[in-house]
């Protein structure tokens, strides 16, 4: 199923969705309604692939907001969230290569955010190249 | 941002005036379970007599922001008074049956539970509130869990100096070098704190971070 508007429904798996947001659909976003859309995501049990990534301190709020609605929604244990990024430049002109670039872009697009309701994804394992999601039974 | 630096700038300039012997505010960050109880205990104990908190084996025993004042660690002829700020360990996921497997009852493990979410919401708020931070690390578990990722980035942003402990190093299977690969812009000093291990480089990275405030 493809929804145009909020982008790639890339199929749907028992008991859950996983669904593609393209960075443009956060990009003009303030970081509250960035972090709020990405919660309802999940809290309608999606696995989310963020292109690009948040903040450090939207990530960190992104985790307040969590702990806030453990016990009060119901079934919600928290989120499983790994990001990676793809290119890790090392050298001095190509790391400022590199910002200028994300600079330019509006943001880190060789970055992928994976974000999951707790209730679906055991554990998220992520190692410097690569992320492995664990699913509950 | 530039009345946030005046600020800082103005009240670093009137606390030396005033205070002989400066507080230096340290933190201990990182994910449930990794030591920060421990270590701080230890640090407390040898230099106070009094512990910090009480440590467990079960995840989140630390549920509240706990403090020690005029810790004052002396190393090499060097003294330096510390405020010790021991934090929740932050996680993305709480669930109250995790609890049960350590024999807890369900009304006892979702009060935890609950306790542990507001507990991390502190921690977080903490943050902004700190002159240095020791990160907290198991050398037994994946440094490239997104939390550990996310507090030093919060740190960085803050511009707040940082300390990698990779703690447990009495473990069997213990390597540093994973920590060390996956935070190489960081020092990362290996100790146990159950035993009182390598105390004296951790020390040592203390009082050289303490400059850079």
């Amino acid at each position: 199923m493809v929804d145009k508007k909020r982008g790639a429904n890339w199929g749907k798996i028992k008991g859950f969705s996983i669904q593609f947001l393209p960075y443009s659909e956060i990009k003009n976003l303030d970081s509250n309604e960035r972090i709020k859309k990405i919660l309802t995501i999940i809290l309608s049990n999606n696995i989310l692939i963020l292109q690009g990534k948040l903040t450090s301190n939207e990530e960190s709020r992104l985790i307040g907001d969590t702990m806030a609605m453990i016990g009060y929604i119901k079934n919600f244990r928290g989120i499983e969230l790994a990001v990676i990024s793809g290119n890790e430049e090392n050298g001095f002109f190509k790391k400022i290569t590199k910002g200028i670039a994300d600079v330019l872009a509006g943001g880190d697009f060789s970055a992928i955010t994976v974000i999951g309701p707790a209730t679906i994804v055991k554990e998220m394992k992520r190692n410097p190249k690569k992320i492995e999601l664990l699913l509950n039974r | 941002m530039a009345i946030k630096i005046f600020k800082n700038f103005f009240k670093r300039v009137i606390t030396n005036l005033f205070n002989s012997k400066k507080e230096i505010k340290l933190g201990f960050y990182g994910p449930p379970n990794a030591g920060k109880t421990s270590l701080a205990n230890r640090i407390c104990k040898d230099f106070t007599g009094e512990e910090i908190g009480t440590v467990s084996k079960i995840p989140h025993e630390t549920r509240k922001v706990q403090f020690k004042e005029k810790v004052e660690i002396s190393y090499k002829g060097k003294k330096m008074v510390f405020k010790m700020i021991d934090t929740p360990g932050i996680a993305t996921k709480i669930d109250y049956e995790d609890f049960l497997k350590f024999k807890m009852s369900k009304k006892e493990s979702k009060e935890r539970a609950k306790e542990a979410t507001q507990g991390v919401i502190e921690s977080i708020k903490w943050l902004d509130d700190m002159d240095i931070v020791v990160v907290v690390l198991d050398v037994g578990e994946n440094p490239y869990n997104q939390v550990n990722i996310t507090i030093i980035g919060n740190l960085v942003a803050r511009k707040i100096p940082v300390l990698i402990v990779a703690n447990k190093m009495d473990l069997k299977k213990a390597d540093i070098k994973k920590i060390e690969a996956a935070f190489p812009e960081y020092d990362v000093v290996g100790i146990s704190a159950k035993f009182g291990d390598n105390l004296e480089e951790f020390y040592e990275s203390i009082f050289r971070l303490s400059k850079k405030i």
